[in-house]
């Protein structure tokens, strides 16, 4: 039995899928923060393997991964800094409690 | 024909990525919810070994698992109110939710499987100064074809404005 | 002087109503007074140096061949309807018009001195508004004598809606008072009901004639008013009838009713009572002496239309007459003075009217006294001297009213004691509307009465009765004023007589009145710009001093000293007087008609089709489209999450798409 490229894109795909459900689902900032990386993670991983299997002596998906994640962090560091910046004011984190800026 | 000990190791990842991503998204305590992201991330790092990029690997541990995962768990014991733990949502929007990404991973997965055929190939051996970390960093920093310079320093832009931004968000007025 | 100054007489006004009106809130609230006093000073120095210029100069070419010419000083086309159809604004001098110069400069210019020192409190400081007061005068002087100088009837519209405006703004002066308020509104909605049937009627003429100008309507070739140039005029009507009348008679007949409107005369008098709630100079200047004569001032420009149409002559005739006995029979039972003084002026302007419409019978006795238009010239000359007795009443009133603060004369008694300067003021003025030799009003009212017996023996009597009744209520008022009992002194300080700024227009109104009726106005101010030879008719004359006296008398023994008879004629008479006191109910039946059956049958139903089938409608649209807004506000909710739901399923679909694409 060989390890194909097929093999890897289905964890990486159930893990997308899971991230798409936390992102719709959950109320708390944080949590969504959360789901949000694992989306952009299995993102990450397809480009790997397809960088891997299809294209060896080439480095790109490789270099799109580093860049990919470097961006995360600085991404979830100002999310982070945001929600706790609103958490200060409006002493809450849940989406559907922050509408003082809804009509 | 793979080595055994690869095979396990590809299904125990494969494992721990499909439970701890299920687990991230479901449990009630953000917490846990974190930790096990933690987990999904310890296993991406895996299969980046296994892909023998040894240095994407150390990346992600060092990024994501060691930075990352303790901002998330640095903001959460911030915010997180003793006795209040995230409520049930509720069944329908838990359904909608359910639904949309049933719907994605079937399509996709469907894609995936019909159009299988160039997913059955198999790993080749590659050669091993291609990812040496030498030869990232003068890829890094070079200017030629296949040279990233510019992202690099884009990215380097970004960090800084980055940093600036938190220091701005988070400085009390 | 030449007759072209006429322009800044006019200008003058106007100016100042625009400087006081929109510098005076910057300035000083007595310096604005005192500037306004110099431009009436000024505007009346130019007014007099151009009417007597008009009577008794002769370099200016106004009298030819023994008639004295309408000037047109000055008359450039305004708006052009049609070729012929052109509306002009312009100045146009003629006895009666130089007439009224004189009287409106001279009333105001006393009534702006005057104000100065009324519309100030004990302490001398100027009251609120006294800038605003000062700019409606102006204006108000501005309205006037744009509207006597007119050439045209477009113009003497145009410039009675203007009095109309001062006049509303002037009773509202206190507009903190919910009575002068009231009255303010009343004013001008009565005053605009008339004015409409005006403007139907102007529409009506010209129409029918084809010109506004008087000059075509009825002034000759030679410059006066002419009946052939009327006959002409109403002919091209080309005998056009409407219920049995011709329209030229309609439409005169409604250009009376908005000149009675203006006149109070009956049944549109009931705006003028409730006037005085204005300041008590405001009342005299507008309300007694020039605004409400406009009206008489209108049927005398277009006299000689009227004399053709005797059917409009005689509903004025009969109008008059009626309005005359009814006023002075409310007057003798008012207890409030401005009231009774008000429907003095209505009962005074009554008789002018009539005097203009009795002038065109052509009675043998009339032919004695130089033919038409005796009447005429009784009606301007008591114009002239009711104007000036009148205001010096009404001032007289001012002034006790400023001394005691009410306008009932149960508070006043024995103030001849208090205020010698004033009662003998006053008896100046009552003498002279009562028609004692030699006081202004005598001359004027004389020849009005010897007018009305050529009319005929009825008409006579009755105006000579009316005329009696005027010399009783007025003694009636003068005598409650200043006798009847010791006054009792109700604040700290008794009246007195007033400072010298009220004191001067007094004496010098008082002066005119005691002078006015030796103004060879028979020279001066006829219909056909001719002299009328004309002397004292002693039988009218002696048998109305007589009457006078009479009234006199009888006032006298009521009320000079304190006693029962007023009292026991009032219980005895209980029905009657109460009915005159509530001014035969007229305010009532107002309210009736206007409230019962216009408002309720009327306009309840209108504003029921308006508010449900007009503002249905448009409610409906607005709440459609409210409805369909608040349908798809959901769209746009602010939810990331459900953007993100949205862009899932399309980007979902989107792949399936392609997908079926590849496979077929």
């Amino acid at each position: 039995m060989n390890l194909t490229l097929l093999m890897y894109l289905v964890p990486s795909l159930v893990m997308f899928g899971c991230g798409v459900y936390g992102f719709l689902t959950r109320k708390n900032m944080i949590a969504i923060m959360i789901s949000l990386e694992l989306m952009l993670n299995s993102v990450d991983i397809n480009f790997v393997v397809f960088n891997r299997y299809l294209f060896p002596d080439q480095m790109d998906g490789m270099f799109f991964t580093l860049f990919a994640i470097g961006i995360a962090a600085a991404e979830t560091a100002l999310a982070l800094a945001i929600i706790i910046n609103v958490y200060r004011v409006a002493r809450k984190v849940d989406i559907n409690e922050l509408t003082k800026l809804k009509f | 024909m793979e080595s055994v000990g690869n095979l396990i190791l590809y299904f125990v990842v494969a494992l721990v990525i499909i439970v701890c991503s299920v687990l991230t998204v479901t449990t009630r305590q953000i917490l846990r919810s974190a930790t096990y992201l933690l987990f999904v991330l310890f296993a991406t790092a895996v299969i980046y070994f296994q892909m023998d990029y040894a240095f994407l690997g150390a990346v992600q541990i060092a990024v994501y698992a060691g930075g990352i995962v303790v901002l998330f768990v640095f903001a959460i014991l911030l915010t997180h109110q003793p006795g209040k733990d995230a409520h049930q949502v509720e069944s329908s929007r838990r359904v909608l939710g359910a639904v949309a990404a049933l719907l994605g991973v079937a399509v996709c997965g469907y894609g995936i499987f019909a159009y299988a055929n160039f997913c059955k190939c198999n790993l080749e051996q590659l050669p091993a100064d291609k990812v040496s970390i030498e030869s990232i960093g003068h890829f890094l920093l070079s200017t030629d074809k296949f040279g990233y310079l510019l992202p690099f320093e884009a990215i380097s832009v970004l960090l800084l404005a980055c940093i600036i931004g938190g220091v701005v968000i988070a400085r009390r007025r | 002087m030449p007759l072209s100054y006429t322009i800044a007489v006019i200008a003058i006004p106007l100016f100042m109503f625009f400087f006081l009106g929109l510098a005076g809130v910057k300035m000083d609230k007595k310096l604005t007074g005192w500037l306004g006093v110099i431009g009436m000073l000024i505007t009346t120095i130019l007014a007099y140096g151009v009417a007597l210029t008009y009577f008794f100069g002769s370099d200016q070419g106004q009298i030819a061949d023994g008639v004295r010419k309408a000037v047109v000083v000055f008359n450039p086309d305004w708006l052009s309807f049609t070729k012929t159809l052109v509306v002009r604004m312009g100045i146009m001098l003629d006895p009666i018009a130089a007439m009224m110069l004189i009287v409106i400069t001279t009333v105001s210019m006393m009534v702006h001195l005057y104000s100065l020192g009324y519309m100030c409190d004990h302490h001398g400081h100027a009251e609120k508004g006294f800038q605003r007061y000062y700019a409606f005068l102006a204006l108000f002087t501005f309205s006037m004598l744009g509207l006597v100088v007119a050439t045209n009837l477009f113009q003497i519209f145009i410039f009675f809606e203007m009095v109309g405006v001062s006049s509303y703004l002037l009773i509202g002066f206190y507009y903190q008072s919910p009575a002068a308020v009231h009255a303010s509104k009343k004013a001008f909605i009565v005053t605009r009901l008339a004015d409409l049937f005006f403007l139907l009627g102007i529409m009506l003429l010209s129409f029918y004639t084809g010109t506004f100008d008087f000059d075509k309507l009825v002034f000759g070739a030679n410059g006066a008013n002419s009946l052939e140039v009327a006959q002409s005029a109403i002919s091209t009507a080309g005998g056009a009838t409407f219920l049995g009348c011709s329209v030229t008679a309609w439409a005169l007949t409604f250009i009376f009713i908005g000149g009675a409107g203006k006149s109070a005369m009956y049944p549109l008098h009931i705006w003028l009572p409730d006037a005085m709630e204005g300041p008590t100079p405001v009342s005299a200047l507008i309300h007694a002496a020039t605004m409400v004569v406009a009206g008489v001032f209108l049927v005398a420009r277009l006299f000689p239309l009227y004399v053709i149409e005797q059917g409009a002559m005689e509903i004025i005739c009969v109008v008059g007459a009626f309005t005359a006995f009814y006023a002075a029979a409310i007057a003798c039972v008012q207890s409030d003075i401005k009231r009774a003084l008000a429907f003095s002026t209505v009962s005074q302007i009554a008789f002018m009217m009539t005097s203009l419409a009795v002038s065109s019978a052509d009675s043998g006795l009339i032919e004695i006294h130089g033919g038409q238009g005796l009447g005429f010239m009784a009606s301007m000359f008591h114009l002239f001297t009711h104007a000036m007795f009148k205001a010096l009443l009404f001032l007289c009133a001012g002034a006790i009213i400023h001394a005691v603060h009410s306008n009932e004369n149960s508070q006043m008694h024995g103030l001849h004691k208090y205020m010698p300067i004033t009662s003998f003021a006053f008896l100046i003025g009552c003498l002279a509307i009562a028609g004692i030799p030699p006081f202004a009003g005598f001359w004027s009212k004389d020849e009005i009465l010897v007018a009305c017996y050529a009319k005929g023996m009825g008409w006579g009597i009755w105006m000579s009765m009316v005329a009696g009744m005027t010399a009783f209520y007025m003694f009636r008022i003068y005598f409650l004023i200043f006798h009847w009992r010791k006054h009792e002194v109700h604040t700290e300080h008794a009246p007195s007589d007033q400072p010298w700024t009220m004191t001067l227009p007094l004496i010098i109104l008082a002066t005119i009145s005691i002078v006015a009726g030796f103004v060879p106005a028979h020279d001066l101010v006829t219909w056909d710009g001719k002299e009328l030879h004309t002397q004292l008719n002693w039988t009218v004359a002696g048998s109305s001093v007589l009457i006078a006296c009479i009234g006199i008398g009888l006032a006298y023994k009521m009320y000079f000293k304190e006693n029962e008879l007023p009292d026991k004629l009032q219980a005895r008479f209980s029905g009657l007087w109460e009915a005159a006191y509530r001014r035969f109910y007229m305010d009532e039946l107002y309210q009736f008609i206007t409230h019962k059956v216009i408002f309720q049958s009327i306009c309840k139903p209108i504003a029921k089709f308006d508010r449900g089938i007009i503002d249905g409608f448009f409610n409906m649209l607005a709440s459609v489209t409210g409805q369909a807004a608040y349908g798809i506000r959901r769209l746009q909710n602010g939810s990331i999450q459900s953007y993100v739901y949205v862009y899932l399923v399309g980007a979902l679909a989107l792949a399936v798409i392609t997908m079926v694409c590849v496979l077929i």
